[in-house]
C-alpha cells in the first residue's frame, strides 16, 4: 500500500538553552547527550525524521518529557525547529513567512489538544465555528457547517452551552468538531483523550475510530499509552529522549523491536491484540474441511474466539480477499498464551 | 551541629541586639555630642553640600512650560491639547449629569436641552446593578442612590461621579494598551516594571504638584492626576493577565489561522477577561480615591465639600459629606464587583424585534424619554425637590459634640497616655539619630537582612534624603509610620488570626475590612478631626484605621492556607489549642504575616502624606507646603523621599518574607 507523502520531516532538532543554533553548530549538527548535558541545553527533539502518508494514522508515542508534544508543535510550526527540514505537501514549511503559514493553518490543518483549549467566553457552536470566524466566513455560513459538526461529534441539543457546562469528554468532542471544521486535510491530535477518564476514554476511541472511517484525514496522533496507540495505529513512532527509537507498525515493534528499550516498552503487551492472523497462519491452503474464511488483517485477540471454538481451521484471505493460509486453534491459543511453538 | 547553630542564632541577635544598642545611645546623646564637640554636622546634614536638586527640577519645569519647543509646536501646545482632549468629553458627561447642554458662552449661554433626571440617573445604575444579575445589588445600589438624592448630596455626587466616568475609561484604555505594549515586548515591560514600582510608592500629593504647574487649577488637573495614579495597577494586572492565557489556548489559536489582531482580541482578551476585570474594579477604586483628593486642584465634588468642611471645622457639613462619598464607594465597588464575576452571556435572539431583545436598555431609554420631557413641565422629576431633602448636618454636629462632651476626659486621657508613653518616646527616638549613623544602620540591616547590593541601595537612598535636607522630616515621617504600623499590626494580626480560625468571626470581619478597604483615604480623616483635632496623634489614628486591612487579610490567608494535615499531626501528638497556634499555626504563617506587614507599610506610608492636611510635621508637609506654592521641585523631592523610604521599607520586608519561606521549604 504505497501512499503519497503528506508531511515529510528530515533531522529535526530542537534543542532549548541559550544560543541553541551555534551550539548546533559548534558540534557539527549532531551533538551527542552528553555534550547536551554537559553545556545544560535540553534536547527536546533530537534529529528526527519521520514520512506521513495521506491517510494513514500515524502514532507518536512516548514517556512524559520524551518530546512529542515538541516533535508535533515543530511539524505544525508551532514552535521553530533549531534546524532540520519540514516538507508539507512538497512546500517547505519552514521557508514560508507568516501569511503563507497563516493560510496553510486556515485550509489544511486542523489539531486537538490535551486540555480542550476551548474558548470560555463562546458557546459550543460559537467554539466550534470559530475557525472559520477567524477566516471570515459569514455568520450563517459558518455557523450550519459547525451544526454538521456538532452532530457528527454527536452534541446535538448542546450548541448554546458554555464550555463549563459540559464534561471532559464533551469539551473534547467541541475541540474535535472545532478541528474539524474548516475540512483540515492533516490532523493533529496532542494526546486528546489523556486527561478523560479510562472508560470514557475508550468511549472516545472508537468515535474516534469511526470519523476516520468516514473522513479518511492524514493524522498525527500523540500518546504515551501504549494500548491506545495500539488500537489506533497504522504505524507508531517510539520516542525517548527526544530521539526516534523506532517507526514501525504495532505488529512489527512488538515482533521485531529495535531497540532494548522498545523491547522493556512492548514487553507487557499481550501479542495477540498486535500478531495479524497472516503472520501466524500456515502458509498454502491444503484440500480439507474448514469451519469458514477469515481477512489476514484480523489481529488474533480479534479472532481467537471463533478459531477456537470452530472443529476445523479456518481459511486465511489476503486483502484482496484470495486464500492464502490457514489457521487452527492451536496456533492462536499459543499466540494468545505466550507459548513459543 | 547544633552547637554551632546555637553560637550562629546568638551571634545574630547579639548583630540585631548591638546596632539596637548603638542607635540609641547615639540618639539619646547626640544633642549633647554636638554641644560637646560643637559640631553641629552631626545632627544637621551640612548646608553646603546639599543637593540643590529641588531647584534644578522646577527650573526643568519653568523651561519646559516657558520655552521647550518640539520644531512645530512647544511643550504648552502639548499640554493645551492634552486639556482640549479631556476637557471635552468631561464637560459633555458634566452637562449630562448635572448642568444641562447650553450655547454660548457665560451670561449669555442659552440651554438647549436639560441634564438627565434623578430618576433617569438612578433608573440607569439599577439596570446596570440588574444587567450584572444580583438582586441584592439592586437594592443596595438603589438605597444608595436614593440616599445621595434624599440628603442633598446630588449635585456633588454628580460631579464626582462625572469625574469618574471620564477617568475610568481613559484608566482602563491606557492600562490596557500598556500591558498589551508590555505583553508583546518583553524588554519594555522589563523597562516599565521599575516606573511602575516608583509610581505606586510615590505619594499622592507628589503628582499633583508638577500637574498642577502644568495644566493649572482645574478639573482638567484632577483628570490628568487621577488617570496618572489610577493606571499603574491596570498595566500590570492587564500583562499578567495576559501572560497566563493557557499556552494551549494560544497554541489553538495559531492553529486556526488567527492573525496578531485576531489573537489578542479573539483569543486573549475575552480568555483575560474576567482577570482583567478585577484591574477594572481597582481603576474604579483608585480613581474614586483620587477624585476626592485631587478637589484640591480643581476636582470640584463630594471631595471639594469635605476640604471646605475640614478647613471651616464644620462637622456637620464633614460628615454628611463623607457619607455620601462612602454610600458612592461602596455602590461602585460592588457594582464593579459584580460585573467582575459576571458569567458570559448566552448569545440573543437575533430574529426577535429590538425591544424583546434587549427589554432592559428598551425600558431605560423610555424612562430617560418621559423623566426628560416630564421634568421640563414638573420639576421634582428633573430635580429632587429640595424641601423634602434632608439634613443631618446639625444632627452631626449635635452628636460629635455630644461625644465630646461627655467623653472628652476619656478621649483625652487616651489621647494623652498614648502620646506620653508611646508617640513622643518613639518620636525622640528616630528623631535623635544622627544622619550618618541613620544611613550606615539602615545599610547594615538591609545587608544583613538582603545581601550587600541591597544594604547599598538602602544606604544610597537614605543618603538621597539626608542630602536633600530632609532628614529631619523623613525621620518624623518614619516615627509616624512605626507607630502607626505597630499599633495596626497589634489590632490586626489578633483580628487576622481570629477570622482565619472561624468561619463565623471571618463573616464579620471580612465584611468590616472589605468596606474600610473600599473607602477613599480621605474619609478617614473626617472623624479622627472631630475627636482628637489636629496633631500627629489624629494622624496616627488615620493611619490605622487606613492600614489596618492587609494585616487582617494576610494573617486570616496565612493561618487559613496551613496544611490541615500539619495540623492534625499537632493534635496527634497531644497539643493543646494553644500550643498548635504557637508552635505550628504562627511559625507556619510567617512569611503571610510579613507580606501583609509589608502592605499594610505600604499603606500606611502613602496615607501619611494625606495626613498632612490635619497638621503633621513630616515630608507629607513638605508635599502639601509646595503644592499650596505649585512649587514642582520640592513637591518633586519631597515625594522621592516618601517614595525612598517606602522603597527601602519594601525591599527589607520582601526579603525577610523571601528567608522565612526559604527557611519553611515553601516555594
Ligand atoms: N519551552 C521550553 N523550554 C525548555 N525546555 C522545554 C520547553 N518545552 C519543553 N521542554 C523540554 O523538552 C522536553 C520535551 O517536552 P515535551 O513537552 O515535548 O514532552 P512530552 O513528550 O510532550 O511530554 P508530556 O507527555 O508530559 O506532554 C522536556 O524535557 C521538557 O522539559
Ligand atoms: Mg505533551
Amino acid at each position: 500500500m504505497e501512499r503519497p507523502v503528506k508531511l515529510d520531516c528530515r533531522g529535526v532538532w530542537k534543542i532549548y538553552g541559550s544560543d541553541p543554533k551555534a551550539f548546533l553548530a559548534r558540534h557539527g549538527g549532531a551533538p551527542t547527550a552528553e555534550d547536551l548535558a554537559a553545556e545544560r541545553m535540553t534536547g527536546a527533539v533530537r534529529d528526527a525524521s519521520v514520512q506521513i502518508c495521506e491517510g494513514e494514522i500515524f502514532v507518536i508515542m512516548g514517556l512524559s518529557g520524551s518530546g512529542k508534544s515538541t516533535l508535533v508543535r515543530c511539524l505544525s510550526r508551532l514552535i521553530e525547529p533549531t534546524a532540520g527540514e519540514i516538507q508539507f505537501e512538497g512546500r517547505n514549511l519552514l521557508s514560508m513567512n507568516e501569511a503563507e503559514l497563516i493560510e496553510v493553518r486556515r485550509k489544511k490543518m486542523g489539531m486537538v489538544f490535551q486540555h480542550f483549549a476551548l474558548l470560555p467566553h463562546l458557546t459550543v457552536l460559537q467554539n466550534a465555528a470559530f475557525p472559520l470566524e477567524v477566516q471570515g466566513v459569514d455568520k450563517k455560513t459558518r455557523e450550519d457547517r459547525a451544526r454538521q459538526m456538532i452532530e457528527i461529534v454527536g452534541l446535538v441539543g448542546r450548541e448554546d452551552h458554555f464550555p463549563r457546562q459540559l464534561s471532559g469528554g464533551q469539551q473534547q468532542r467541541v475541540g474535535i468538531a472545532r478541528s474539524l471544521v474548516a475540512d483540515p486535510d492533516l490532523w493533529f491530535l496532542d494526546e486528546p483523550f489523556s486527561a478523560l477518564d479510562p472508560l470514557i476514554r475508550r468511549e472516545m476511541q472508537d468515535e474516534f475510530m469511526r470519523l476516520q472511517a468516514m473522513l479518511h484525514k492524514t493524522i498525527v496522533f500523540i500518546t504515551h499509552d501504549f494500548d491506545e496507540a495500539i488500537r489506533l495505529a497504522d504505524r507508531i513512532a517510539v520516542m525517548k529522549d527526544g530521539v526516534i527509537e523506532q517507526i514501525a507498525t504495532p505488529e512489527e515493534l512488538v515482533r521485531n523491536p529495535a531497540t532494548s528499550y522498545v523491547e522493556d516498552f512492548t514487553q507487557h503487551i499481550p501479542r495477540a491484540k498486535v500478531v495479524k492472523l497472516r503472520s501466524v497462519m500456515a502458509q498454502g491452503v491444503p484440500e480439507g474441511p474448514y469451519a469458514g474464511e477469515l481477512p489476514g488483517s484480523l489481529t488474533v485477540a480479534e479472532a481467537v474466539d471463533q478459531v477456537e471454538a470452530a472443529p476445523h481451521p479456518f481459511k486465511v484471505l489476503d486483502e484482496d480477499g484470495v486464500a492464502v493460509g490457514t489457521i487452527d486453534g492451536r496456533t492462536v491459543v499459543d499466540v494468545m498464551i505466550g507459548r513459543r511453538s | 551541629m547544633s552547637e554551632a547553630l546555637s553560637r550562629l542564632t546568638r551571634w545574630a541577635s547579639l548583630f540585631w541586639l548591638g546596632l539596637f544598642a548603638i542607635t540609641w545611645a547615639l540618639s539619646t546623646w547626640s544633642f549633647d555630642l554636638y554641644k560637646a564637640l560643637d559640631a553641629r554636622w552631626i545632627i544637621r546634614f551640612p548646608k553646603k553640600f546639599e543637593l540643590p536638586l529641588d531647584k534644578w527640577i522646577s527650573d526643568a519645569m519653568s523651561w519646559l512650560v516657558e520655552d521647550a519647543t518640539f520644531g512645530l509646536f512647544t511643550f504648552r501646545d502639548v499640554t493645551r491639547f492634552i486639556s482640549a482632549l479631556i476637557e471635552a468629553p468631561y464637560d459633555i458627561v458634566r452637562s449630562l449629569l448635572i448642568d444641562g447642554f447650553a450655547v454660548g458662552q457665560g451670561q449669555q449661554a442659552v440651554q438647549v436641552a436639560p441634564s438627565l433626571s434623578w430618576i433617569a440617573v438612578i433608573g440607569i445604575i439599577l439596570a446596570l446593578a440588574y444587567h450584572a444579575r444580583r438582586r441584592n445589588l439592586v437594592l443596595l445600589v438603589g438605597i444608595c442612590f436614593v440616599y445621595l438624592a434624599m440628603f442633598g448630596q446630588w449635585d456633588s455626587a454628580m460631579i464626582t461621579l462625572a469625574s469618574v466616568l471620564i477617568a475610568v475609561p481613559i484608566g482602563v484604555a491606557g492600562g490596557l494598551a500598556l500591558g498589551i505594549f508590555a505583553y508583546r515586548v518583553p524588554l519594555a515591560e522589563r523597562m516599565m516594571r521599575p516606573v511602575l514600582d516608583l509610581m505606586q510608592t510615590v505619594p499622592v500629593f507628589a503628582y499633583l504638584v508638577p500637574i498642577l504647574f502644568l495644566f493649572g487649577f482645574g478639573p482638567v488637573s484632577a483628570l490628568v492626576a487621577t488617570v496618572v495614579y489610577a493606571m499603574p495597577p491596570m498595566v500590570r494586572v492587564s500583562t499578567v493577565a495576559l501572560q497566563s492565557v493557557p499556552q494551549e489556548l494560544i497554541e489553538a489559536g495559531r492553529m486556526v489561522g488567527c492573525t496578531q489582531r485576531q489573537m489578542m482580541w479573539k483569543v486573549l482578551i475575552p480568555t483575560a477577561k474576567p482577570s482583567l476585570m478585577v484591574g477594572v474594579n481597582q481603576v474604579i477604586m483608585l480613581t474614586l480615591n483620587m477624585v476626592i483628593i485631587a478637589s484640591m486642584i480643581g476636582a470640584g465634588g463630594l471631595g471639594y465639600d469635605v476640604l471646605t468642611a475640614l478647613r471651616r471645622l464644620d462637622i456637620g457639613g464633614g460628615v454628611e459629606a463623607g457619607l455620601a462619598i462612602v454610600v458612592m464607594a461602596i455602590a461602585l465597588d460592588r457594582l464593579s464587583q459584580a460585573f467582575a464575576v459576571r458569567r458570559f452571556d448566552a448569545p440573543l435572539n437575533p430574529s426577535l424585534p429590538f425591544h424583546k431583545r434587549r427589554p432592559l436598555l428598551t425600558g431605560i431609554l423610555l424612562l430617560v424619554a418621559v423623566t426628560t420631557v416630564a421634568g421640563l413641565f414638573v420639576p421634582p422629576v428633573h430635580l429632587y425637590p429640595e424641601d423634602l431633602t434632608i439634613t443631618t448636618g446639625s444632627f452631626w454636629t449635635a452628636a460629635i459634640e455630644w461625644i465630646n462632651v461627655n467623653f472628652f476626659n476619656t478621649l483625652e486621657f487616651i489621647k494623652t497616655q498614648l502620646l506620653t508613653f508611646l508617640l513622643v518616646p518613639i518620636k525622640k527616638f528616630f528623631g535623635g539619630i544622627p544622619w550618618i549613623w541613620g544611613i550606615l544602620v539602615i545599610g547594615l540591616a538591609a545587608g544583613r537582612v538582603g545581601g550587600w547590593k541591597l544594604g547599598l541601595l538602602a544606604a544610597g537612598l537614605t543618603l538621597f534624603v539626608a542630602a536633600s535636607g530632609l532628614w529631619g522630616k523623613a525621620m518624623t515621617t518614619v516615627y509616624l509610620c512605626a507607630t502607626s504600623v505597630l499599633i495596626a499590626s497589634i489590632i490586626g494580626i489578633p483580628l487576622g488570626i481570629w477570622a482565619g480560625q472561624s468561619a463565623r468571626a471571618n463573616s464579620v470581619i471580612g465584611a468590616f475590612i472589605d468596606t474600610l478597604q473600599t473607602l477613599p483615604s480621605f474619609v478617614y480623616l473626617i472623624p479622627v478631626v472631630m475627636l482628637f483635632r489636629v496633631g500627629d496623634f489624629s494622624a496616627m489614628i488615620a493611619v490605622v484605621l487606613y492600614a489596618l486591612a492587609p494585616a487582617v487579610r494576610y494573617a486570616a490567608h496565612g493561618i487559613r492556607s496551613i496544611d490541615a494535615e500539619l495540623i492534625e499531626a499537632g493534635k496527634v501528638f497531644g497539643c493543646t489549642e494553644r500550643q498548635i497556634l504557637w508552635r505550628i499555626k504562627l511559625p507556619l504563617a510567617a512569611p503571610s504575616l510579613l507580606l501583609g506587614l509589608n502592605q499594610t507599610i505600604m499603606l500606611a506610608i502613602s496615607m501619611l502624606v494625606i495626613t498632612a492636611l490635619v497638621g503633621t510635621r513630616d515630608l507629607g508637609q513638605e508635599v502639601y507646603i509646595a503644592l499650596t506654592k505649585a512649587n514642582t521641585g520640592q513637591g518633586i523631592v519631597a515625594g522621592l523621599a516618601v517614595a525612598f523610604i517606602a522603597i527601602i521599607a519594601d525591599r527589607i520586608v520582601t526579603a525577610l518574607a523571601r528567608s522565612s519561606r526559604e527557611r519553611l521549604g515553601l516555594k
